[in-house]
């Protein structure tokens, strides 16, 4: 528990190399909800592959590096369905109207010292430590 | 060559998340409940994740992408109802489950049903974004 925020220190440091990458390289910004939701509605199969190919290291990484991580992995997802379905409607809703979730606004915008990125990074963080608040404080559902 | 930088970059995003721990819900929860066992790690990741990026805006400078085309503008204007909204209603499910749209992914071959139910979810909600935005611009726009 003391060393974690090391590895997320590290991690960190990766996935802002993976953006650094993305956007030196191929001068894209590198959003997780734009990269899926472009080819949910449509308006990034112009770049299907690319988008196919980031998802693919996104998915295939954690699998490689599973056996060097001596730590037992545990997501501690919630078994509560309609919490994980209003969730999921949610994150996918709220991501594509505001254009971008914790990758596009957090990362690659606060960097930018972009005020649409550290906007939207101050109303998702408020909004979730209020949902924790709510949920898990008065009503004791998750 | 961009398919190559693509495999590349989603390979240090998702070794990155899972790394940082950022695929366990606890973590992200931990987090955003400054009521509860607070947790200071996204703020390690986040903070280590902006470093390189600070330096990759900076390398943009009169340069080109190495795979050609241009570097993305800023979109104008910058503020929005848009994102303020949407930003609300992301953060909502974000706290409710621990779980942003990168680290579904990244998690998806070890996250159990739970984790597929969400990212179809995920996916329902972004087909279903467009039409959800055209609604709220009705709703903003001055009567």
């Amino acid at each position: 528990m003391q060393i974690d925020w090391i590895w997320g220190l590290i991690g960190g440091v990766l996935i802002g190399t993976g953006g650094a990458v993305y956007l030196l390289g191929n001068g894209r910004i590198m959003g997780a909800s734009g990269i899926i939701g472009g080819l949910v509605d449509g308006s990034g199969w112009s770049t299907l592959w690319e988008r196919v190919a980031f998802l693919f290291g996104v998915v295939v990484m954690p699998l490689i590096l599973w056996p060097l991580y001596n730590v037992d992995i545990d997501t501690h997802m919630t078994s509560n369905w309609v919490v994980i379905v209003a969730a999921g409607l949610l994150v996918g809703i709220g991501t594509r109207i505001a254009n971008g979730c914790t990758s596009g606004h957090g990362v690659c915008g606060i960097s930018r010292f972009s005020l649409r990125g550290i906007v939207a990074t101050v109303f998702y963080i408020l909004a979730g430590g209020l949902m924790l608040a709510i949920f898990r404080h008065v009503l004791e559902v998750i | 060559m961009r398919l190559l930088l693509s495999l590349l970059a989603g390979a240090l995003f998702g070794g990155g998340l899972f790394i940082s721990g950022m695929t366990d819900t606890t973590k992200v929860q931990g987090w955003l409940d400054v009521f509860g066992n607070w947790d200071p790690t996204l703020a390690f990741v986040m903070g280590g994740a902006i470093l390189p990026m600070v330096l990759a805006w900076r390398l943009t400078e009169g340069r080109k992408p190495l795979a050609g085309g241009e570097f993305p503008a800023l979109p104008r204007p910058e503020l929005d109802h848009r994102l303020i909204t949407g930003s609300v209603l992301f953060g909502m499910g974000w706290g409710l489950a621990g779980l942003c749209p990168g680290p579904a992914v990244a998690s998806i071959t070890y996250n159990g049903m739970g984790g597929l139910i969400f990212l179809a979810a995920m996916l329902v909600g972004m087909g279903a974004a467009p039409a959800v935005g055209r609604g709220l611009d009705r709703l903003a726009a001055p009567a």
